[in-house]
């Protein structure tokens, strides 16, 4: 008797953590604005056991097996599009993909009436990209299936931000209270909008630095009047950086840079640029984060996006396994 | 509602016991076993029978945690468990003697999911199953190789496993939530 006693002092009981009590009440994942704390941690909690079974030899377990998941994608996308595909795979869900310009919608259908067709084919999940902020809120009004934001114009990037905060808390173990510094293209930026609801709810403090034509207008006034304690608005890189723990960049969104907002994009690199040098004012071990695809030697020098202190591959790795924990969640989840 | 105390700290101690011996004899040794807690006192179950089994033979037994959430049949109740925890097996169990460890066995369902979640990770030469408490009311054609204690109950009542790890005590409970016989009984 006395050798259990003894021994079983040896387990050490922080290995038991309380089980997340969140209780899981969304239908949709549209943006990261009406998550709480908890139901993150869930979502991160989760991730982490997905990441497990993605270590394994064989990727695949079979909790989404009969469910029918369509991505349905008006812009184009690699990573978003492949990570999301696969993790519905590695849980056995059946998938459909469909590329808008190769689809009905060049023959003049109405988003609407692709959601309606897709509903009708009896998809129980649709993962969709559109280039108008707010799509995916219409969307939820028309389907009885779940929807999953996967970028909607500059509005939000849900998956995106998760997926952030995942390797944020991986690798520095917490998110409370640590200074990320986001830059560049603010303004054109679903992934930046996001995050900002994610990160401050984590309880981190954001810091947004861009020159003051690709911030969003009315931003100032806004954190203003809804007193926002932890977000702050940089125009130089320099004190942005100082101090940081996380230094997230931006891509430059060419295709949307056709009205001036920029004197020129040698300036921009000459005063936005992440430099190994510029990197040296944040933390000795700062994350360098970047939501790709990246512009190589514009928001970031190449030496710096490949340094030791980048973990960008690494986003797209986690983005696979937060996208599961997000699937198994909206396919277990209530109202069905 | 009533509750009765079934196992005190010293019966759960003497059925662990009993069971790590009955673990080994029935393997020739421990050499090739591995032990899976089953989330979440199962693990805390499955550590102590490796610490017996260290005393008896003088090998430390391998022990693993496994969960099962990805593999439930009943994935649309979920949102009253979201929670997956993450599963850790630190050895290839292909070729090895898998113990199973949990603490109540009831249906038999989870016990399937677990199968299911363990040749997910190799190709074990066995799967046996111990188990604190049998409560009867199986569902599935699995029974146990290692009983701690057979208590026949109602459906209405519930069994409740307190672990020292996990709930800060030793001991098993049976709460009897239906109106009527239990507690006309008591």
């Amino acid at each position: 008797m006395r050798t259990i006693e003894s021994r079983s002092g040896i387990a050490a009981p922080d290995t038991f953590p309380p089980s997340s009590t969140a209780v899981w009440q969304h239908s949709h994942i549209l943006d990261l604005d009406d998550f709480t704390r908890e139901e993150i941690n869930l979502v991160l909690e989760i991730a982490d056991a997905m990441a497990e079974v993605l270590t394994r030899e064989v990727k695949k377990v079979p909790t989404l097996r009969g469910k029918t998941v369509v991505t349905l994608f008006y812009e184009p996308s690699t990573r978003t599009r492949a990570s999301f595909e696969l993790a519905a795979k590695n849980l056995s869900a059946d998938t459909v993909s469909i590329d808008a310009s190769k689809s009905s919608v060049v023959k003049g259908e109405s988003l609407i009436d692709s959601l309606r067709t897709i509903q009708a084919l009896g998809a129980d999940i649709i993962v969709m990209r559109h280039s108008q902020s707010g799509a995916p809120y219409l969307a939820v009004q028309e389907v009885n299936s779940s929807v999953i934001n996967a970028g909607d114009g500059w509005h939000a990037h849900p998956s995106q931000a998760l997926l952030d905060l995942y390797t944020i808390r991986h690798h520095l173990g917490r998110t409370d209270n640590l200074k990320i510094a986001i830059i560049g293209d603010i303004m054109h930026s679903r992934v930046a909008r996001s995050n900002i609801w994610g990160m401050t709810t984590m309880g981190a403090n954001v810091v947004l630095c861009s020159p003051a034509t690709l911030l969003p207008r009315g931003l100032n006034s806004f954190i203003e009047n809804c007193q926002l304690q932890n977000i702050s608005i940089e125009n130089k890189i320099e004190p942005a950086l100082e101090n940081a723990d996380v230094v997230m960049l931006l891509r430059l969104q060419m295709e949307r840079q056709q009205s001036g907002l920029l004197p020129s994009l040698r300036e921009y690199i000459q005063q936005y640029q992440l430099t190994t040098e510029r990197l040296s004012l944040a933390k000795p071990k700062a994350l360098v984060m970047h939501p790709g695809p990246i512009n190589e030697g514009i928001e970031v020098s190449l030496e710096v996006a490949h340094g030791a202190q980048s973990v960008i591959e690494e986003q797209v790795s986690n983005g696979v396994a937060i996208r599961m924990a997000l699937l198994y969640l909206i396919a277990g989840g209530k109202n069905k | 509602m009533s509750e009765r105390t079934l196992m005190s700290t010293e019966d759960m101690q003497r059925a662990l016991v009993r069971i790590a011996h009955e673990i080994v004899e029935r393997n020739r040794g421990a050499k090739a076993v591995v032990l899976v807690g089953m989330q979440t006192r199962g693990v805390p179950l499955a550590r102590r029978l490796a610490a017996t089994i260290q005393g008896l033979e003088g090998i430390s037994v391998p022990v693993g945690s496994l969960d099962i959430s990805l593999y439930r049949d009943d994935l649309s109740s979920l949102s009253l468990k979201p929670a997956v925890h993450r599963t850790d097996v630190p050895v290839d169990i292909t070729d090895k003697q898998v113990i199973l460890v949990d603490d109540v066995f009831y249906t038999g369902r989870s016990i399937r999911a677990a199968m299911d979640a363990l040749i997910d990770l190799g190709r074990p030469q066995s799967i046996q199953l111990a188990v604190l408490v049998d409560r009867g009311h199986r569902e599935l054609p699995i029974r146990a190789d290692y009983v701690g204690k057979n208590i026949p109950t109602s459906k209405n009542e519930e069994i409740k496993v307190d672990i020292k790890e996990v709930d800060g005590e030793d001991r098993v409970i049976i709460v009897s939530s239906h109106k009527g016989v239990a507690d006309e009984n008591n």
